[in-house]
Parts: C-alpha cells; structure tokens; sequence
C-alpha cells in the first residue's frame, strides 16, 4: 500500500512513469508505421512497373 | 582506416545494418528499462528531502539526457551530410528528429510535475527550462523545415543547416544550472570523480540511461530504414531487397 501511495507524492510520481511508458510506446509504434508506410510505397511503386 | 566511416554512406548496408541491430538494441533497452524501473522504484531509498517524490528522476534525466544527445546526433549527422554529402547522414538526421523532440516534450512533463511538489509551481521561467522549451521549439522547426522544400535534398540542406546553429542551445542548456541563478539543481551525475549520489541511487539512474540510450538505437534504427526506402525506392537494390 505505501509502495503505491509514494509517501504521499502517488499523483506527481504515476503519471511520470505513465507517460514516459506512453511516449516509449509511442515511438515504437510510430517508428513501425513509418517504416510500414515507406515499404508500402515501393511495394505499390513495384506493382506499377510490373504492370 | 575510414572504410568503415564511408561505408556508412551505402543504404543497403545502412538498411540491413539498421534490421540486424534492432533486436539487440531492443533486448538490452527492455532488460535496462526493467531493472533500472525496479531498482529506482522499490529497491532505491527516499530522499531525505524530497521523500518519494525523487524518483521522478528516473524518468527526467535520463529523457532529458536523450533530449540533448538525440540533438547532438542530428546536428552532428547535418554536418556530415553537409560537409562530406553522404545522404544516409540526412536520413539518420531525419530518423532522430521525433524521436529527440518526443523525449524533449517528456522531460519538459515530467520536470513540471516534479516542480509542482518541489518548487510550489509546474512550470517558471528558470533558464534550465525556459532554454529546454527553446529545444523543442528547435526540434519542431528542423522537423517542419525538411517537407517544407519540393526539393529534398534542399530540405535536408536547410534542416541540417538549422540543426547545426541550434546546436549552441545545447550547452547553453548543460550549463544554465551554473551560468545563472537558477530553480533547476545542479547537475546529477558528475562525470568527473566520485558523484554525489549514493550507489544504490545511482545504478537504477545509469540503468535507465543505458536503457534509454538503446532504446534510442532500436527505434532510430527502425524509422532509418524507413527513411532509406523513402530516399531510395527508385533503386535496384530496394526492389530486389522488397521482393526478396
């Protein structure tokens, strides 16, 4: 119980730790996406020339 | 001697350099994230002045360590790609640029949610955090710089340009806890002789850091690859890297 309270600072402390998980998140999930899209783009590019 | 230095500017070996090193980079930046989270979180002790409310520094330091080094790497990748053309220099300058800015905006958060219990507010204009505010402004403008040209190669010239002349932001930012009088604390890991921090403080602090720093590396890793197929997708070797 006193783990999660944070000696008192629980509602500065969390959402520290909460964000950073999101941004982290979010970076990985962005990084993939763009990634995803740029791949996309050559595949389309690949099956214009083909045909 | 410099083999390996211009090697660095062929995109299939950047682009599947940059796939082998992903998992490895993620590996360790998940195994130092965890153990520096438990160390910093259950296994450090209070401060004796600031109680719990210390262990923000988990977070704080080692996003805002990222802020400046992900600066750093891009104005130093800008010179590169300026000086000696490599374009896989502009790509890694591109690839590093949300991700330093998304480490910028949380080191700014969780910074104002550590003031508020330590200095009474969330935010004020302390040079510390005013010149880290500036940084973001920096990352924003290098990152809405490059698209803003039809040409891309001028946009990488112009972004690279702007990254170098807001690199002097940098130490600006290191050194404003010295330079003026300021709310900020000083620095919290000496890098020369013994740091002020107790050990059992400290090891979760330059976990984390390692755990950031890789974590850096995996998602750099990653957005370059896309930016190697954007830049070079009218190229034989990406065709054949697609089908393959």
């Amino acid at each position: 119980m006193n783990f999660w309270a944070m000696g008192g600072y629980a509602r500065f402390v969390w959402p520290c730790f909460g964000l950073a998980g999101l941004v982290l998140a979010w970076n990985v999930w962005s990084a993939r996406r763009f990634h995803a899209a740029a791949r996309v783009r050559v595949e389309r590019a690949l099956l214009m020339t083909d045909e | 001697m410099w083999t390996w230095f211009f090697r660095l500017a062929s995109p299939p070996y950047v682009y599947r350099s940059a796939a082998a090193l992903t998992p490895w980079f993620m590996t360790v930046a998940a195994i130092a994230i965890a153990c520096g989270l438990i160390g910093g979180l259950r296994l450090a002790p209070p401060d004796y002045q600031q109680g719990d409310a210390f262990r923000i520094i988990y977070v704080h330091v080692p996003s805002a360590y990222m802020s400046l080094f992900c600066y750093t790497t891009m104005a130093v990748a800008g010179a590169i790609g300026l000086i000696w053309r490599i374009k896989m220099a502009y790509a890694l300058a591109a690839a590093t640029a949300p991700v330093g800015a998304s480490f910028t905006a949380l080191a700014l958060v969780t910074g104002s949610l550590w003031g508020k219990p330590m200095w009474g507010t969330y935010w004020a204009w302390d040079p510390r955090l005013t010149s880290e505010l500036i940084l973001l402004f920096l990352y924003a403008g290098v990152m809405s710089l490059r698209p803003a040209f039809e040409d891309p190669a001028r946009g990488d010239r112009a972004a690279a340009l702007l990254s170098i002349v807001g690199v002097v932001n940098v130490p600006i930012i290191h050194y404003s806890v010295q330079w003026w009088n300021s709310l900020h604390q000083g620095a919290t890991i000496a890098k020369i002789g013994k740091s002020e921090m107790p050990g059992s403080m400290l090891w979760p602090l330059l976990t984390m850091l390692l755990g950031f720093m890789c974590f850096y590396g995996a998602v750099v890793c990653i957005r370059l690859r896309g930016e190697v197929l954007n830049r070079e997708r009218r190229s034989a070797w990406v065709r054949e890297a697609i089908k393959s």
